[in-house]
């Protein structure tokens, strides 16, 4: 019982997502009920359910990078180009003939690359986020045709395609992938003190910086975090359709990454995160898209449903409407 | 009718307004009369722009009334109070520096031909207008290319042009030279010569003795006082300004000592053009310097000097006799310096951390990121410094946005604490802090200093900066103007030195 | 010259060198048929940028003018073809419903205190996920209207034909021009980029200049729909994707500040021309691949943040004083 207390107050905070995830999943089984079934084939788990954590899995790895960023008042819009830039590198370096390591090497590295410019736009240059991160938004896809020459560059390499068809203890390697870095970023932020001064810079950038915190450093290296998982994301994708499309990779994925962190909690005004959370978001997200094809709407139909949560978020987050309705309660009983 | 035989233009009668937790303003009573210039004056915190704000409706008054000419009036926002009358120019110019002067002037009101906007009836009449004031330049051209002065009276005309009766000046010198302090005041006298009632808040006597007919003092957000600006000395003002009726218990302190030894922190030369003037500054072990003087004299830019947040452009700075490099705060830090700034809300507390992450944050800082304090030490520290400092919280958990003021401020004090500095800065460390907090905070600063702090304190308060400075240096206009000690840490000699008289 | 006038010059002489360069390789650059087609192509992305002018300048974003584009063009498709409306009533439903839409937009972002990239986010996912529930498949419009209105065209001097759509959008840019500098709207526009707070100070009804504001860019986002609905002779869900990042580069190429407050509507149609040249060069060259602008575009959309920076920086506004 007692070692039971200290995650009470955790699963509280999480109970809206926990709720929300449960009445979609719920959804799913009421219009398919063969939603949770799962079978094990080639020692990889399949089914409807292990397919929501399999599709999910590029969101949310955004997400990871993404929340960091939304939570230093940033935002990256560029993530969705650098997915298909690392997709891009992955592709034509693993038909040059080079070894899964180097590739995956050269691909993150890109990422980190990517990353950094728009953390030094941001951090020494002083350029708004969304503005620094434009940028790459426009130029990041031209440059990843400029890799694959505007083909789309398929391979056959078994290593590469491991990444996102393999599976480890039966577990498939996207949801391997996720469940990775997800430590690797919870180790780096909450090991380490740089979740404090994320938090820190995103509440009060002067404060901070009067207290000594080094806010360009940590700015540089949240955007060069977010370059990373977004290039393991187009890995994944890559992998995934066996190869590189440097049009439609990852497009609009940023805005499905920064949905996933906004309903995980974190707020666009930057401060708390929480990167548990906003895996949860992803996860709602994925559910939803495919709620939406096992009951025989079209995918597209998707979108109407996902404007209606940004507005529901945003009139949650809203301190005016909150303000407003706290207002109408207290004086209701009067 | 005012006392003086004037008509009343603008009557202001028991105004209050509340803040949560705050009391802005306490039932002031302010009078205007036609054809006058009226200085307001009073610290930070006096309620100066509380007063302001409730009479051109930017805020809704709790209490009281305001008359204008007589007729009870209730400005709903400031477009509705300058339709009423009531014109304001700001310190920070609200014009817009991307439009032009003249849209500028005329913005929402432009003549109209043919359902358009008639540019050139605009150009010609924004002409006139500043011409009336002597000036004499194209209206076309955009508002950022002129100098703050010439804002300034851009401001006044479109404030005078719109509401006619009463003008409120919001610190408008604050940032003219000289000459152009002369021009504005020669609007403002053929303003008045017109017949306009004429606010005038400043925090410049010398300017006020100049140019203006009466004065109001506030003080923590109630009436001190109006009076003839003739029959009023210097002195007199300034102690109006400044006084408080501190407890006795807060002042009591065992006597100034003549700190010996080589200095702990010494500045030489050190200032920054256009900014504050090169100053020469010495700080020993166990020794509190006070820096008195008026809002706007150059108390902050010392300390933002001193922190590296700003960077000095002359002289040099060493910490027991060696040069050192202060080009910012994480040099400062480095150097155990610390510094809790007079705007708590904004540059000091990061509000929606708790109150341990707060307490951490600069020696976490100094550490680096990738050696954390674990869980257990920062709960050890912050459980440490709350209980030496009486800090009153639920717990270490609760955000630090939602203690009072006083127990902010003693947060910020632990903030730094915990990183074992040795030269502290504190920028008014007891504004809007209630009595009771601010008696423990004087007490600690006192127990600071007999540990062996060096400690320069900023404070309006003179009596507070009698009560706990072994030395007090003066500033005025952005120049330290006298170095005080020994006997002469007392209000009277402060107060001249102030006043400059 | 002066701080406002700055980018729009430098907007000039890339345009000019652009030109000049063009011409040397291909001398056909010369002639009215280049130009006239340089109109026609980009006179949807013409239309639908001077809408984002006004936005940027008042210091927002519009995200889902592609979005709405997409959905005039569907709903345009789905009218005329399968419910036989009179397409000129057609015109005037669908510009309806987009100034209800933008209303509803400018509304939340006023009264709710959101950031407008968000709001218009949602505006984007909306306005797709719409023409999507309409129709998913590509569906061609041959009413004889469309037919008509595409065979009107001015013949210029040297055998170029400035079409019906690429006189509407130099239309729209005079009336932005007009509506910029000309309308009390306008300076109200200016005012909300410059500082809003002491716009609001100053009287500027903040309310309805914001709504307005939206209502205009998502009206002019229908009215580029219908332009590229003739122009295409279509009306597909998936069109005009993206439209509204090469929308926001041009109207930043033009040399309007993204932090609102600063720009000129003739400064995007010169940052459409821009984009447009780097297009058809592209095409005459041959050998060069179409990724290329985006590389191009996104060389200069860096160029001209850090020129903006350098400016804001040079021309320094007065810092505020804390009280």
């Amino acid at each position: 019982m007692t070692g039971m207390a200290p995650a009470f107050p955790a699963i509280r905070k999480a109970l809206p997502q926990i709720g929300a995830l449960a009445v979609v999943l719920l959804a799913n089984w009421l219009v398919f009920p063969g939603f949770f079934d799962i079978r094990l084939q080639d020692g990889r788990l399949f089914g409807s359910v292990v397919d929501v954590f399999v599709r999910g899995a590029p969101v949310a790895l955004l997400a990871l990078g993404m929340t960091l960023v939304i939570a230093t008042k940033g935002i990256d819009l560029s993530v969705g180009a650098v997915m298909a830039i690392a997709g891009a590198v992955a592709a034509s370096m693993t038909n040059a003939g080079h070894g899964l390591p180097l590739t995956i090497l050269a691909a993150i590295g890109v990422g980190l690359v990517c990353g950094l410019w728009n953390g030094m736009l941001v951090a020494l240059l002083r350029i708004q986020p969304i503005v620094a991160t434009l940028i790459l938004m426009v130029a990041g896809r031209g440059i990843a045709q400029l890799i694959t020459e505007g083909q789309i560059i398929t391979f056959v390499d078994p290593a590469l395609i491991f990444l996102a068809g393999g599976s480890f203890l039966s577990i498939p390697m996207p949801v391997v992938l996720v469940i990775l870095m997800f430590v690797l970023t919870l180790l780096l932020v909450r090991a380490t003190a740089l979740g404090l001064m994320i938090e820190a810079i995103g509440v009060n950038l002067l404060s901070s910086a009067y207290s000594g915190v080094n806010t360009k450093v940590v700015l540089i290296a949240v955007y060069g975090w977010a370059g990373i998982c977004a290039a393991v994301a187009g890995l994944v994708v890559a992998a995934d359709i066996h190869g590189a499309d440097a049009n439609n990779a990852g497009l609009w994925l940023e805005l499905d990454a920064i949905l996933a962190s906004v309903i995980g909690g974190t707020s666009l005004l930057g401060g708390r995160f929480n990167i548990t959370l906003a895996l949860l978001g992803a996860l709602i997200i994925q559910a939803m898209n495919t709620g939406i094809l096992l009951s025989g709407f079209r995918p597209e139909f998707n979108l109407v449903v996902k404007a209606l949560v940004v507005l529901a978020v945003l009139l949650f987050q809203s301190p005016q409407l909150m303000g407003m309705l706290r207002v109408t309660f207290r004086r209701a009983p009067k | 009718m005012t006392e003086t035989g004037r008509k009343a233009v603008l009557k202001a009668s028991g105004l209050s307004k509340f803040f949560p937790g705050v009391r802005a303003l306490d039932k002031v009573d302010f009078e205007l009369a036609e054809g006058e210039i009226h200085a307001l004056l009073g610290e930070n915190g006096a309620g100066k722009s509380t007063l302001i704000k409730l009479v051109t409706g930017v805020y809704g008054r709790d209490e009281g009334t305001i008359q204008l000419a007589g007729e009870e009036v209730d400005p709903k926002d400031t477009t509705d109070a300058q339709r009423l009358g009531i014109g304001t120019v700001y310190q920070e110019v609200n014009l817009l520096p991307n439009l032009s002067v003249a849209e500028n002037l005329f913005l929402g009101r432009q003549p109209m031909r043919f359902g358009l906007v008639d540019r050139k009836a605009m150009k010609a009449r924004a002409k006139a207008l500043l011409a009336e004031y002597n000036l004499h330049l194209d209206p076309a051209e955009p508002l950022s290319r002129f100098s703050v002065a010439v804002q300034q009276i851009i401001a006044i005309a479109r404030a005078v042009d719109l509401s006619g009766r009463v003008l409120i000046l919001d610190e408008p010198t604050a940032s003219l030279d000289a000459g152009e302090v002369q021009v504005l005041f020669r609007i403002m006298r053929r303003l008045r010569d017109r017949g306009m009632g004429v606010v005038f808040v400043t925090h410049f006597l010398d300017q006020v003795y100049e140019v203006s007919d009466r004065i109001t003092v506030l003080r923590n957000g109630r009436l001190v006082g109006t009076r003839e600006t003739a029959e009023l000395p210097r002195l007199e003002l300034v102690s109006m300004m400044l006084g408080r009726e501190l407890s006795a218990e807060a002042l009591h302190r065992g006597g100034r000592r003549e700190v010996a030894g080589e200095p702990l922190v010494s500045f030489k030369g050190f200032g920054k053009n256009r900014y504050v003037e090169p100053f020469d500054l010495e700080i020993r072990r166990g020794e509190v310097v006070g820096m008195a003087g008026l809002l706007g004299s150059g108390r902050t830019e010392t300390a933002k000097l001193a922190f590296g947040i700003e960077q000095a452009d002359s002289g040099e700075a060493r910490v027991e006799g060696h040069p050192v490099k202060l080009q910012s705060p994480r040099d400062a830090i480095r150097l155990r310096f610390g510094y809790c700034p007079e705007d708590r809300k904004t540059e000091g507390i990061v509000g929606e951390l708790s109150v341990r992450e707060n307490i951490i944050l600069a020696l976490q800082a100094r550490r680096g990121w990738l050696k954390p304090l674990p869980r257990r030490e920062q709960e050890e520290i912050a459980g440490r410094y709350i209980k030496l400092l009486g800090i009153k919280t639920p717990d270490a958990e609760r955000s630090i946005q939602f203690l009072s003021g006083g127990n902010q401020q003693k947060a910020l004090l632990a903030r730094w604490l915990a990183t074992d500095p040795e030269f502290l800065i504190l920028d008014e460390p007891t504004r809007g802090i209630d009595v009771g907090a601010h008696a423990e905070i004087i007490r600690l600063i006192e127990r600071l200093c007999d540990d062996g702090l060096a400690l320069l304190v900023i404070s309006s308060e003179i009596e507070e900066i009698v009560s706990y400075s072994d030395r007090v240096v003066v500033l005025r206009d952005r120049r330290h103007v006298g170095s005080l000690s020994g006997d002469e840490v007392a209000m009277e000699p402060i107060m001249q030195t102030i006043a400059g008289a | 010259m002066n701080q406002r006038t700055f980018p729009l010059f430098v907007t000039a002489a890339v345009f000019a060198l652009a030109y000049a360069f063009c011409l040397s390789r291909f001398p056909a650059f010369a002639s009215t048929r280049v130009f006239a087609n340089l109109l026609t192509d980009n006179a949807f992305l013409g239309i639908v940028a001077v809408g984002m002018t006004f936005v940027i300048i008042s210091g927002g974003i519009d995200l889902s003018v592609g979005s709405v584009i997409a959905f005039t063009g569907v709903f345009l498709a789905i009218m005329i073809e399968r419910v036989h409306v009179n397409p000129w009533l057609a015109f005037v439903m669908i510009l309806i419903i987009a100034a209800l839409f933008g209303a509803g937009m400018g509304a939340i972002i006023h009264f709710l205190r959101m950031p407008p990239f968000i709001v218009t986010l949602a505006g984007m996912f909306l306005a797709r996920g719409m023409s999507f529930v309409l129709t998913a498949d590509s569906i061609p419009i041959n009413h004889p209207l469309y037919a008509q209105l595409n065979e009107l065209v001015i013949r210029l001097p040297g055998g170029g034909r400035l079409t019906l759509i690429a006189v509407v959008m130099l239309l729209v840019f005079a009336g932005g021009i007009v509506l910029a500098h000309f309308t009390r709207f306008g300076s109200y526009v200016y005012a909300l980029g410059g500082n809003r707070t002491s716009a609001e100070l100053m009287g500027v009804p903040v309310a309805s200049a914001t709504i307005r504001i939206y209502v205009l860019s998502s009206v002019l986002a229908a009215v580029s729909g219908i332009v590229f609905s003739l122009y295409t002779s279509a009306g597909y869900s998936l069109a005009a994707t993206g439209v509204e990042l090469d929308t926001i580069a041009a109207v930043i190429i033009g040399g309007t500040l993204l932090t609102g407050g600063s720009g000129y509507v003739i400064g995007t149609f010169v940052g459409i021309l821009i984009q447009g040249l780097i297009q058809t060069y592209i095409t005459f060259d041959g050998t060069l691949s179409s990724w290329w602008t985006k590389i191009a575009i996104g060389i200069l959309l860096f160029a001209f943040i850090a020129l903006q920076r350098v400016v804001t920086m040079a021309w320094p506004m007065r810092r505020v004083q804390a009280a």
